[in-house]
């Protein structure tokens, strides 16, 4: 086991340093950088002074290195001007649009990404696991074709145009605005219970939203691992034997259907965060999504930086914890070797 | 004859109850084949991959349904009533116009009502007032807005045309008074083509790695393995946000459009490498291949004969059924203003006027080409589940 942890470590790391230096050479792509546009504009104002200090910003962050030494000391394994200060020291670097350091300004949108990624994924679980039994339990009845029909539409309509679709009825409908992640009354306060509240209520949509994609999918792949295992010997014998139905269900056939499924998290995490990012754009939820829009739009590279590695981080560790749960859940799968 | 019957014992010689067939016996004979059976055997597997197809009923709905989209494209001037750019100045956010058959109880040719419109000085709007005293005939094979045909032949030829001095917005007008209805078709040959171009790039790609890995196997094959695994690992859309930033601004809207569907296509190769893969490996084993390589049968030979025309059927499948994602990738690219720029028109680009919420509020018809797209994904999706299904006849 610890041989398989130290070694799934490895790669992960590897994996993310290659994904950081994707991200970073990606943004590095267009030319200039968010400081030298600024300091032409400045420079055509006329604004010698602010322009003086714009230029002292792109020498504090290296930013008239060559790429590659910029790269290596935004991870943090070169000395930069101020010594070793990257992300692997914790220094996420410093916003040149908010004029603010990185971690001041992705701040609570990095909790709340986390946490609609994993009320996600708890909720494509949660309704995902019934309606398929049913589903396979049922096949062909009234509750089955329903459940196909909406695992069509939920593969088919995109989650961004939903969300403008829900946005739209339910402001005509009820004539509540489903954006933002709580009531701006709560904007500048401290947590509270209240708060805690709103925040619950306003979760409910992009949750739905966002998991519709991945719900439907795991509808209709459980619900076809499932229909396998019902025909196989050992549940018939299980049967025979007089256990009841619903004990030798969830004893032998949902165990066995249910590895692909965690195993899946792997491939539903990167489209959740993707679906995400999107969905918080048209509903304007205050997560990291719009916030690197914006920072990708005026180049502003540490931050665009930063959140795209945070993103990373959120999906190779997901794999990694589905990877661990598989190993824990399936004790054929055999750690270490090969 | 003599001869047969020489040899066959005489039926009366034999024990009662013991039937033997009196007819010569013939080594060459067998179960006689019916006639469909006959033609099952005989038949190619692209003829037998089709009838399968055929019998996905769904699949096949959504075959000609699509195939009638794509005929559509070269023929998208003659078909839309209004140019793409043509403006109607005095119909800014005009909702859709309903089509009638029936004026005051009578049946008539197709017709709409004209609209009147007045300024609402209350709330700074147009209010368009429909004018149910006057119907207007729409006009069919008819002459209207001037374009060039195939981008070649200047003609005027149009299917349907908005009435005499009148108009025709049969889902409602823009903010610069423009069609929505006639640009939701032009949209249509860029989101339509988008997601050709981008499948051709990852299907080269995946071809490309996967053989390699499958083939060429050992350090090339890990390293592959490991390339695809980081590369599936990474969620798509901030990537794809992230390649498109980076797309110089001083791009002409058709490289633009390149740039947009090669970065759809590079991403997109890892899944497919990897069906070429592990499809390559399991058929070396199959024993067709040991038969074709025990008869001496070249390598060219084998890889030409029998490997690529057995996997290119899943391959399909699998490319046909990830079109749906590069269309949506398109779309919403374009929708936040990253992708496609006018005047290039994808069905994003037209929904990136709905993107907020006081539009879709006053002029909810700018929702409309979101019907085009799910319809196209739910398609695509039907077709490719179809052939995926029909793809190993065999079985």
């Amino acid at each position: 086991m610890i041989v398989y942890l130290a070694r799934r470590f490895v790669t992960m790391a590897v994996t993310l340093l290659v994904i950081s230096a994707l991200v970073f050479f990606i943004i590095k792509l267009p030319p200039g950088d968010f400081l030298t546009n600024q300091i032409a504009e400045l420079r055509a104002q006329g604004e010698a002074a602010s322009a003086a200090k714009a230029e002292f910003l792109i020498r504090q962050y290296g930013l008239d290195r060559p790429v590659w030494e910029q790269y290596l000391v935004w991870i943090g394994v070169w000395p930069g001007p101020q010594g070793f200060a990257g992300l692997l020291q914790g220094d996420w670097g410093w916003s040149f649009e908010y004029d603010k350091p990185v971690q001041l300004v992705v701040g609570d949108a990095l909790w709340l990404t986390l946490l609609i990624n994993l009320a996600t994924v708890l909720f494509v679980h949660a309704v995902a696991i019934p309606i398929a039994i049913y589903s396979a339990t049922h096949q062909y009845s009234l509750g089955d074709y329903v459940a196909t029909l909406f695992g069509y539409l939920g593969l088919a309509i995109p989650n961004f145009l939903l969300a403008l679709v829900l946005l739209f009825y339910v402001n005509r409908w009820f004539g509540v605005s489903i954006g933002g992640l709580f009531d701006p009354i709560y904007s500048n306060d401290p947590w509270t219970w209240a708060k805690v509240k709103s925040l619950l209520q306003h979760m409910i949509v992009p949750t739905l939203v966002i998991g519709l994609a991945g719900t439907a999918a795991m509808i209709r792949r459980m619900r076809a691992n499932l229909l396998d295992e019902l025909n196989k010997q050992y549940y018939v014998t299980a049967k025979a034997k007089g256990l009841p139905p619903t004990r030798a269900l969830l004893k032998y056939p949902f165990r066995m259907s249910l590895n692909p499924f965690i195993a899946d998290i792997g491939n539903l995490l990167p489209n959740l965060v993707s679906g995400s990012v999107l969905v918080s754009l048209v509903l304007n939820l205050p997560t990291v999504g719009p916030i690197l829009l914006s920072a990708l739009k005026s180049q502003d590279q540490f931050l665009a930086g930063f959140i795209l590695m945070f993103v990373a981080v959120l999906t190779v560790v997901g794999m990694l914890v589905s990877d661990l749960l598989l190993a824990w859940l399936d004790p054929r799968i055999r750690l270490g070797g090969r | 004859m003599s001869e047969t019957a020489g040899t066959a014992p005489s039926p009366r010689a034999l024990q009662p109850g013991h039937f033997v067939d009196t007819a010569p016996f013939d080594a060459g004979h067998s179960e006689p084949l019916g006639s469909g059976d006959e033609r099952l055997y005989r038949a190619s597997a692209f003829k037998l991959i089709w009838w399968k197809f055929k019998r996905h009923r769904l699949a096949m709905i959504s075959a000609i349904v699509l195939a009638a989209m794509y005929a559509m494209l070269p023929f998208i001037e003659t078909i839309a009533p209004y140019g793409l750019t043509k403006r109607n100045g005095d119909f800014l956010y005009a909702p859709p116009q309903g089509i009638h058959l029936f004026h005051e109880g009578s049946l008539q040719r197709p017709f709409v009502y004209p609209y009147a419109f007045k300024f609402n000085l209350e709330t700074f709007r147009r209010d368009y007032v429909v004018d149910r005293t006057r119907p207007q005939p729409i006009r069919f094979l008819c002459r209207g807005d001037s374009y060039d045909f195939l981008g070649l032949i200047p003609a005027d030829f149009h299917l349907v045309c908005p009435p005499e001095n009148g108009t025709m917005f049969i889902l409602g007008t823009d903010r610069l008074g423009r069609d929505l209805f006639s640009r939701i078709l032009y949209g249509a040959r860029i989101s339509l083509t988008v997601g050709l171009v981008g499948i051709a790039v990852s299907f080269a790609l995946g071809l490309f790695f996967g053989g390699l890995a499958g083939y060429v196997g050992g350090w090339v094959d890990n390293v592959i393995q490991r390339v695809i695994e980081i590369l599936r690992s990474l969620p798509e859309l901030p990537l794809w946000l992230a390649l498109s930033a980076a797309l110089p601004p001083n791009w002409s809207p058709l490289l633009v459009f390149f740039g947009i569907t090669i970065i759809l296509g590079l991403l997109d190769w890892p899944g497919l490498a990897r069906a070429v893969r592990s499809k390559l490996l399991s058929l070396r084993e199959e024993d067709f291949v040991r038969a074709a390589e025990l008869m001496g049968a070249s390598r060219k030979r084998i890889i030409a004969r029998h490997l690529i025309p057995n996997f290119m059927s899943h391959l399909i499948a699998s490319a046909t059924l990830s079109i749906p994602s590069m269309i949506l990738g398109e779309t919403a690219l374009s929708f936040l203003g990253l992708g496609l720029r006018p005047p290039i028109t994808s069905w994003g680009v037209l929904l990136n006027e709905a993107q907020n919420l006081a539009a879709v509020n006053l002029h909810p018809w700018l929702l409309f080409p979101i019907a085009p797209v799910v319809i196209v994904v739910l398609a695509f999706n039907f077709m490719g589940d179809g052939l995926r299904d029909a793809a190993d006849p065999y079985h």
